[in-house]
This record gives C-alpha cells, structure tokens and sequence, in this order.
C-alpha cells in the first residue's frame, strides 16, 4: 500500500464565526472572518437571520394595512420609517395633509431620531468596554420614550402617521414635557464629553479606526452619518427636502477623515441640530386639524413612485409601483444600513478583532433593516 | 477542646498546625471575601450608573450573592465534547490553588500573619504568577477559538505586566531593605512608603489592575469582543471557582498593596490614638484600594490588546525601571 504524503499545513489562517449569537452583532448579523492570529484577512458578512418578508408582505395587503410593518423594518427609527412611507403613498394618491400634521410628524420623527442615536451612543461605548455611559444615556432615552408613547401609544414600533395627518394630535403636556427634554438633554452633554470624548482611552479607541472615505462611502452607497462623517454633506432632509424641513433652520454636520471618532462627533452633533429643529418647530406649531379627509381605501393611480426621507442611519427610499388598486404591486425599501453593512468587506481586512466591534458599533446597523 | 488541639500539635508538631488552621481561615476569608466583594462591587456600579443595585434579598441586598452562590453550585457541569477533559478540569482548581497560597505570608495584624517568611513578597510572586498557567489551561483546553484568542491574550498580558509589577516592588526592597512582609510595615511606621515613592505605587497599581484583568485591562475576557475569554465554556462551580479567583486576586493585589505602599496594618500616624485593632485598619485600606479599582472598572472603556502591550512595553517598564535605577541612587546616597 502506497504511503500517502500528507501536505504540510503552511495556511496560519483559520475562521472565526462571529456571530449570529454574539453579545456585540448588535441582533443577528453574522460576520464569517478569516484571521491571521488577531488580523483579520478577510471579512464577509453574512445577512438573512433576520429575515420577515415584509416587501413581499406589502403586495398581499392594503396600502392603510402596511403600515404597522413600517415601523417594525428599523425598529430604532420605526417614527421615520413610518413618516418615509406614510408621505410615499401620499405622493403617490395626491393626498393633502394639514400644515399642523407635518409639524408634529418633524417633531416625532427627530425626537426618534434623538432616541435612536441615543441608543447607538450607549451601545457604542458598550463594545469598547464601557458600560456606565449605556445606562447614562438609556435613562434619556427613557424620558424621551415616555413622550413618544404619550402621543402614540406605544414605545418602540410607532405606527404614529396616518395617510393625510396623524393619528391623535399632541397635547400641552406634550409640547411642556418636549422642551423640558430639551433642556435635560442640553444639560447632559457637558456629562457625555467628560465621561466619554474626553477619555484618553475612548479616543485611541476610535481615532483612525475603521476609516471610510469619500470614494469607500460612495462606492458602497453609503449614507447617513458614515457619508457626513467621511466629510460629504449629503442629507436628504437638505438635498430633497420633504415636510416642512426647507421652513426650519438646521446645519448638517460633517466630519473630514471618516473614521469612527467623525462619525461618533457627526452623530453627537446631528442630536444638538434635532434638538434645534424640534424647537423651531414647536414655536412655529400652527393650529388646526391634524388629519385631512382621505379616501376609505387609498388607490393610487398607476405608476412608479419613489420617495426619500433621511432616517437615522442615512437615505431611506420607498419605491413603490402602483397597478391602480388598493395593493401596491410591488414595494421595495431602499435602506440605509444595507449599502453601509456591505461596507465592511473592504474596512475590516487589515484590523484587529477588537477593532471589529469598534467599527460595527460606529457603523451602527440595524439587522433586521438589513434583511427586511 | 484544649485535648484536641494538644493532640492536633502532637501530630502535625507546631509549624504545621499553624499553616493548616492559617489556610482553612484563609479558605473562609477567601469565600466571604468574594461573597461581599461580588456584592460592593454590584452596588457600586449600580450607584456610578443611577441604578440601585440588588436590594431584595437580605438587608441592602447583601445576601445576593450567597443566593447567586447556590444557583452556580447547583447549575450542571457541563463538558463539551472536544476538549481536552484533564486539563479542562483542572483549570480552576489550578487557577484557585495558588491564590490561596499568596494569604501565607501577608500580615493581616501585628500577629495576625500565617508564616512571617524572610522571603514572604518573593512567594507572593512567585505563587500569584501560576495564575497565568491555569488561565491558558482553561482557554487551550476548551477548544473554542473565542477561548484560545483570550488565553493567548491573557499570557501576553500577565507576562508583560509582571516586568514592571516587580521592578516597582524592587525599589520598595531598597528602600525598606528587607523581602520580610512584617519589616516592610515596620519600617513604615512613621511615614508610608506611598509619600517616599508614589510614582511606584501608581506603577504597581495599574500593573496590578491589568494583573488582576480587570478594567481597563480586561481584554482577556473582552465580553464585546470575546464573548467571555478563557472561560466560555465553563459553567456551574467551575465558573464560579474562575471567579472567585478572580476577586480573591482583587484581594491578594489590594493586601500586597496595603502591606508594601499604605503602611500595613498600622494605623496613619496621626490616628495612632485611636483604639482601633490593626486587623480593621488593614481590611479598611484593603478594601478602599478595591474600590477604586471597582470606581475605575465603572469609568473607563477597554483598551485595545496592541495599545495594552504598547503601553506597558514603551512607557511602564521603561518608566519603572528609571524609577528603579533613581531610587537605587537615592538610597546609596543617604546611606
């Protein structure tokens, strides 16, 4: 019997499986990494664990019966998402709605994206190690998710807007205990810069971590925080603005080099500006009605129809295609964390694994918004 | 009672006894040290993070841990299939062992002290050194990448931490020119060694943070990123056992500490009046030791394993050994 020469090994490689069962995939995502002792050669992210069909949901039920699924894609910013295709189909039918509605829907949809933020700072600082500034920044959260659940009635997956208004217009006691949370939030970022961005650790945590530039960013359509933080100032409240952004006085923030502290400082900074729209537009709340008279059933005419809000991870589109009865025919989300999760093929070679959970978490990704 | 402990000296003659009775004290210490430790450590957090902390079971919750005690003893054992089933087993009793060895020699009061060894800090060392070995046991012998990533960095870490660690003590040595636990309080009698040399204090702190793997040093068992290191696949006692290492360490780190730098069991100089036992000062200074170390765990986010070995090789071992060296030239001076 011939002795059969075995190959040496000479690969120093192995794969590691990071994830779906991980404390810091932040939900279900799955990173299949190829390291070379703690380098990673090679990253692929694999994505479907969360999977729900809502698209595919869409074509099988009204266009009044989706709008509980809109909130449920990016359960962070469900207010947004909810608004994004609430003003679509409202596009697509010709709706009209009361100046008082928009008003309130800018209001609720900053205030999410306040939460959501909120949230990515505290699990942020988690996968770097830190765990006090979590529960700093969830207790504001708290207080912010008590207003949200006064007027919508519930705390996570708003189904807050209605085609041609809002479901339940805001109170006094809303608008008193929003600028109340105002004011606490302003207070508290003397605490966020001193615990955290001041910290000698935190910052050689993040700087010249993870860096996307400008061609990384637009090669991979990413948007949102990781496009400003790679120094273009693309928002879609500026560059297509809907509602009534256009009346109220923002900036958008950018950072220069992309790296994780520039899209922790866009973020920080994108909370102040929220804050400064959600005064403006409580100042400027008009009176009246906060619902139009719509149809029983919406029926759109035939067509294409796309519409882009600014989520609180970057471009969310609706691109809805209308046969003229009361389903759309096909519905499709254009959303962000997709184009900005697929970005980490090309960002992890070369890192630590340490740096993996650090460039994760200032990607801030939502998985199931991700597989839909 | 006295028959007893007349025929227990017959047998075991007087040295031995005194070392069986001093090692089962020190088991009870080490347990009811991790109990409250456990539990100050949960309260503390929970107070740095607006929260409250335990407080349902027993007064301010202090019986918690004793009730976490139960749960962990009656979990199950589990073993994977793949490990290598000798050493998985033995990793925490190797991890555990020589912790409780260190508590020979520290003095905990005037008389208070196990077996007073003219070479008691050298033992010290010597045994909490075996730490690394088991911990590298435990992650090799699961066979789980996650385990071997934090075993691997846990061996870099300890070893490359321990240089300083003991080039800090060096200069202590020097100073009080003696390697006997109970001279070393003696000579600070008057004033403590941490006002003569606080930078090797602060060397020896930190060294012994990142010793104890404890934030910001806690890479080895980086939960983001490693899941829980070295010690994933262990559950029920064998978990609880890493962890009561763990704080025992806490325990040996903060002592070594009190003893070397804050004066021992010596009252501060200008409280010598009061009528209180050595044993409370000792456990006192012990103890406020730990809670800065709990404070910083609470403050600081986690290094990244190169930065760590950055800063120990390019700014702790070459600042402990300039402090080594000026010291030395100090000493030689005045004498």
């Amino acid at each position: 019997m011939a002795t059969q020469m075995l190959e040496p090994i000479t690969e120093q490689t192995y794969y590691l499986n990071f994830g779906p069962q991980h404390p810091s995939t932040h939900g279900v995502l799955r990173l299949f990494l190829k390291l070379d002792g703690e380098y990673i050669v090679e990253a692929d992210p694999v994505i479907g664990y969360g999977h729900r069909g809502h698209e595919k949901m869409a074509e099988s039920h009204f266009y009044e019966q989706f709008l509980p699924n809109s909130s449920r894609m990016d359960y962070l910013s469900g207010l947004i998402y909810n608004h994004g295709y609430v003003a679509a189909v409202e596009k697509m039918a010709g709706l009209d709605v009361p100046p008082r509605a928009e008003y309130i829907r800018v209001i609720c949809a900053e205030l999410n994206r306040i939460s959501s933020h909120l949230l990515w700072f505290g699990t942020f600082i988690m996968d770097l190690g830190g765990f006090t500034p979590f529960l700093y920044c969830f207790d504001d959260r708290e207080n912010l998710l008590d207003i949200l659940d006064r007027v919508s009635g519930s705390r996570l997956t708003y189904s807050y807007c209605r085609f041609g208004g809002v479901a339940k217009d805001v109170d006094e006691e809303f608008i008193s205990a929003t600028r109340q949370f105002i004011e606490r939030l302003r207070s508290r970022w003397d605490d966020y810069h001193n615990l955290v961005t001041k910290n000698v650790i935190f910052i050689h945590r993040a700087k010249d971590v993870g860096v996307i530039n400008r061609e990384l960013a637009l090669r991979f359509g990413c948007t949102g925080p990781i496009l400003r933080g790679a120094g273009v100032a693309y928002d879609v409240r500026k560059a297509e603005p809907y509602s009534v952004y256009p009346d109220l006085d923002f900036e958008i923030p950018t950072g220069t080099k992309g790296d994780a502290l520039d899209r922790y400082m866009v973020r920080l900074q994108e909370m102040e500006q929220s804050l400064r729209i959600i005064e403006q537009a409580l100042d400027g709340l008009p009176g009246g009605v906060v619902k139009a008279a719509v149809p029983h059933k919406v029926r759109p005419p035939k067509g294409d129809y796309y519409f882009a809000v600014e989520s609180a991870r970057g471009a969310l589109g609706f691109y809805i295609v209308s046969d003229g009865t009361s389903y759309p025919y096909r519905l499709k989300a254009r959303v962000p964390s997709y184009g900005n999760l697929q970005v980490l093929t090309d960002v992890l070679p070369g890192t630590l694994v340490a740096d993996t959970v650090s460039i994760l978490g200032s990607i801030d990704i939502v998985v199931p918004e991700v597989d839909r | 009672m006295a028959a007893a402990w007349n025929s227990l000296v017959n047998v075991l003659g007087p040295d031995l006894t005194r070392i069986v009775i001093g090692l089962v004290g020190v088991l009870g210490l080490v347990q009811i040290n991790a109990l409250f430790l456990v539990w100050l450590e949960r309260k503390v957090a929970a107070h740095i993070q607006l929260r409250i902390g335990p407080k349902e079971v027993g007064p301010f919750g202090i019986l918690q841990t004793i009730v976490d005690g139960v749960k962990l003893v009656s979990k199950e054992l589990i073993t994977p299939r793949h490990v290598d089933r000798k050493l998985y087993m033995l990793a925490p009793v190797a991890i555990f062992l020589p912790v409780l060895l260190s508590f020979v020699v520290i003095p905990f009061s005037e008389t208070l002290q196990i077996r007073d060894i003219n070479v008691g800090l050298l033992i010290i060392f010597a045994f909490s050194t075996f730490n690394v070995l088991a911990i590298l046991m435990g992650g090799w012998a699961s066979n789980n990448k996650y385990s071997l990533l934090g075993a691997v960095r846990s061996v870099a870490q300890n070893v490359a931490y321990e240089i300083p660690l003991l080039l800090s003590l060096l200069s202590v040595l020097l100073w009080c020119n003696s390697l006997q636990m109970s001279e070393i309080v003696e000579s600070q009698s008057r004033v403590w060694n941490v006002f003569w040399m606080p930078i090797a204090a602060l060397i020896y702190l930190i060294c012994a943070t990142a010793e104890t793997n404890r934030a910001p040093f806690d890479i080895p068992e980086a939960e983001s990123e490693l899941v829980a290191g070295f010690h994933t696949e262990y559950s029920g006692m064998r978990f609880a056992l890493f962890f009561l290492a763990e704080y025992s360490n806490m325990l040996i780190v903060a002592a070594v500490a009190t003893t070397l730098f804050f004066g021992g069991w010596k009252s501060p100089p200008f409280l010598g009046f009061l009528p209180v036992p050595g044993l409370v000062w000792f456990f006192l200074k012990t103890y406020a030791l730990i809670f800065g170390v709990i404070w910083i765990r609470w403050t600081f986010p986690r290094l990244r394993f190169d930065q760590l070995m950055n800063f120990c090789w390019k700014i702790m071992i070459p600042a402990a050994l300039l402090h080594l060296v000026v010291y030395a030239g100090i000493i030689k001076f005045i004498r």
